[in-house]
């Protein structure tokens, strides 16, 4: 599975080293969501069935299923909690963030 | 290299075919109509390998131009008027993503009142859009900057789009002898597009995109840079493309008998020829008139222009143009770059042409008379109700 | 055909790590589309919420190639790319833009009109919010009926927007195009089938596809897949196609009386009076009366 990641190779950018036009590699990412989150959905790995639901419906494609469960990429959710409302055996929980 | 009896806008499309360009997106406005229909006609009778995409309008010509370019190959558009208005948007897009793209633009009068006659308010409305802005004088150097301006545009110093400007009627719908260049000198002068501002399925971009307060002066200054750039490049292009093709050009600007001129009519496009004319005729007189014709408005020739007046004694701005509640646009550029040159010589401007107004031999001769009276103001030829 | 589903399209994300509000629906019809059609899909966003969420340097966050257009030149650059990828020789790729319902039925529409016309094989895919979202919630064509946005209000006088939806598909079909299709974010399947199906078919191709938007229908963030299926089962939203110049609905209305409860969970439909709400169910049912489209 690709997806893009937290970019570390990133320059600072200065007039020297800049794109010449506007055009960059594709998937660069500098930050993260992670902030955004008010509360954050807790996947009980237990009862998960490996539905695929979540990881379909995800807005921001941060629920993978490599281990055929789904697992949450805390880096990026921001907690909209659709995966938690989709889920058909009730097993993802959102929880509020400390 | 073969003889052609043809108008100006027939002499741009031979230069285009020659210069081989992949896409060719257009959509038709008089009076830059005939180089997009000789085009069409080139490509159905197989003389032009190029898509014709008959877009629905000129903002979608030029937008369809931006994205060809962006698929990494060359492209041309042609446009005039209302048309280059209506597609304004797409111009500072073009000159900020760096597409070398080139666009003719037979420069017409701007609607309200409506008059499809030539004048250049349109093209000098737009001297902010970051296009390379060019004002030909004759049939044969629109031809030869149908070639030379892919290349100047295309050099990865500059990579700006370049707008070559045709008066409209006067000079795209005036018939003149033409050299029309073989394909294999032109190949041998100007290479296949090649750049790494494109598309690409193996090693994928995102382009186009947004760069907030931190980042966008960095853009904004490399694209300055890359405009700048172009006055480097011009003189080299120039002398191998008279090595070539065995014809000279003069840089941003052309002087005419500029050496002890005193009197000096400053100008752009094929009204330009006939000021010559009129200087050459003055001189017989012993008048000492000569003439400057900027050949490129942007990037802005001010080095060239402070030195080619640097001893003229009056100066008379000559356009077809008006910025309204200033003055001339080409009158403010050409001030601006006078002041602190050392230039101590009395500046007026005549603003003529409008609408198609036939601008007369007599009309400059009664210039370069004002002239000797260090006149100062901005005037219009044709105003007065005589 | 059996269409993809969530097992078959690739794992790989191509939209990632970008900045749509937290429940977007707009996003989710992008990061979908593009697994669908894989990494060689080149994407064109006009001005508008994708764009703006998706391409901040130095947070470029499409893994596949991708560009922004002018807001008014979505199909017209997608048709520049489509003939010079082409120019270039290269065939194993897909032209696909993702335009809003502003970006589409207004200001958008005469370039994708002309791109139908030249029937260019490119995939326009039409992500509606039913408003000017990056804008702030302005109506746009396809606002419907009574939907409070911040230019049309709910006033003593005027209560919210007085305009029907614009029916984009049929103004898209009545080109000739050789595939349309309406589709919903709250029905997935339906929608990578016709996305992969559009894939596989010379042309123009058309989708247009509810995506609601949590910020401007004033919802819960988890209720937009929730609202999009909800759409098409009170039949306020169908699923249609349009191919070989025949329409075909997909799905039947499977909740007729569900319409006060959708209207009544978003904010802009709030102020809507029982015959508001009335004038909605008859509009409805007069659609759904006549034969497609």
């Amino acid at each position: 599975m690709m997806r893009p990641e937290l970019t570390s190779d990133i320059p600072e950018w200065n007039a020297g080293n800049l794109p010449p036009d506007t055009c960059c590699r594709a998937g660069i990412l500098a930050d993260l969501n992670a902030g955004w989150r008010t509360v954050r959905p807790v996947v009980d790995a237990e009862r998960c069935k490996g539905c695929y639901k979540c990881y379909l419906h995800c807005p921001d494609g941060t629920i993978g299923m490599d281990s055929g469960k789904a697992s949450v990429d805390y880096n990026f959710c921001k907690g909209c909690g659709i995966c938690a409302r989709i889920c058909p055996f009730d097993c993802i929980t959102m929880e509020a963030e400390e | 290299m073969t003889k052609a009896f043809v108008s100006g806008n027939e002499a741009f499309a031979q230069g285009i075919r020659l210069a081989r360009p992949a896409v060719v997106s257009a959509y038709p406005i008089t009076p830059q109509t005939v180089v997009v229909e000789r085009l069409s006609e080139m490509v159905a009778d197989g003389e032009l390998d190029s898509n014709f995409i008959h877009v629905e309008s000129e903002h979608s010509a030029m937008s369809c131009a931006i994205g060809a370019s962006a698929a990494g190959v060359r492209v041309f558009t042609a446009t005039s008027s209302q048309g280059l208005l209506y597609m304004a948007e797409c111009l500072p897009y073009a000159a900020g993503g760096r597409f070398p793209i080139v666009m003719m633009n037979a420069d017409r009068s701007v609607a309200l009142p409506w008059n499809i006659y030539g004048d250049q308010s349109d093209s000098l409305s737009q001297i902010s859009s970051g296009w390379i802005q060019f004002y030909a004088m004759n049939a044969q150097e629109a031809l030869d900057m149908a070639i030379m301006s892919y290349r100047i545009a295309e050099d990865h110093r500059v990579s700006t789009p370049f707008m070559v400007n045709l008066d409209g009627f006067n000079l795209t719908h005036t018939y003149e002898n033409v050299d029309v260049p073989d394909q294999e000198q032109v190949d041998s002068f100007l290479p296949p597009y090649s750049t790494t501002n494109k598309i690409d399925l193996e090693k994928p971009v995102n382009m186009g995109f947004t760069a907030g307060p931190a980042y966008n002066v960095l853009f904004k200054m490399s694209e300055h840079m890359g405009m700048l750039n172009a006055r480097d490049v011009v003189p080299p292009v120039e002398d191998e493309f008279m090595r070539i093709f065995g014809r000279r050009y003069s840089g941003m600007v052309e002087g005419h008998l500029l050496e002890d001129a005193e009197l000096v009519i400053v100008t752009l496009g094929c009204v330009s020829g006939l000021c010559m004319d009129v200087a050459d005729r003055l001189r017989e007189d012993g008048v000492k008139a000569g003439v400057l014709r900027i050949r490129y408005m942007r990037p802005f020739p001010d080095r060239e222009v402070q030195s080619a007046l640097l001893n003229a004694k009056a100066v008379c701005v000559l356009e077809k143009d008006v910025s309204f509640g200033n003055a001339g646009v080409v009158f403010s550029e050409i001030k601006s770059a006078l002041y602190g040159s050392g230039c101590s010589c009395a500046i007026c401007n005549r603003i003529a042409g409008l609408g198609g107004r036939d601008i007369s031999f007599d009309d400059i001769l009664a210039i370069f008379e004002e002239l000797e009276n260090r006149p100062t103001d901005v005037g219009f030829i044709g105003g007065s109700a005589s | 055909m059996s269409g993809p589903n969530a097992r078959t399209i690739t794992g790989d994300e191509y939209f990632y790590g970008h900045k749509a509000c937290a429940g977007c629906g707009g996003a989710l019809a992008v990061r979908i589309a593009l697994k669908v059609l894989g990494k060689n899909a080149v994407a064109v966003l006009p001005a508008g919420c994708m764009s703006a969420v998706g391409f901040n340097f130095p947070n470029l966050c499409f893994a596949n190639n991708a560009i922004i257009s002018t807001f008014a030149g979505t199909a017209s650059m997608m048709t520049g790319i489509e003939a010079g990828l082409k120019a270039r020789g290269l065939s194993d790729y897909t032209v696909v833009g993702f335009a809003g319902d502003g970006g589409t039925a207004d200001i958008g529409l005469q370039a994708l009109s002309g791109c139908i016309d030249r029937n260019d094989d490119v995939i326009y895919i039409c992500y509606d919010n039913e408003a000017y979202m990056n804008t702030g919630t302005q109506k746009s064509s396809l606002t419907p009926f009574g939907a409070s946005t911040t230019t049309t209000p709910a006033g003593s006088v005027v209560r919210g927007n007085i305009r029907e939806k614009k029916n984009l598909l049929e103004i898209v079909a009545a080109h000739g195009i050789p595939y349309a299709a309406t589709a919903s974010i709250g029905y997935l399947d339906d929608y990578m089938m016709k996305v992969k199906k559009a894939s596989l078919i010379k042309g123009t191709k058309f989708i247009h596809v509810l995506a609601p938007c949590p910020t401007g229908w004033g919802a819960q963030t988890d209720m937009t897949v929730e609202l999009a299926k909800k759409a098409v089962d009170t039949g306020l939203w169908r699923l249609a196609e349009y191919e070989n110049g025949e329409f075909r609905l997909n799905r039947d209305i499977t909740d007729p009386d569900g319409i006060r409860g959708y209207l009544r969970s978003q904010k802009r439909f709030a102020h809507l009076t029982d015959e508001d709400i009335s004038h909605i169910v008859e509009s409805r049912d007069a659609r759904w009366g006549r034969s497609l489209p």
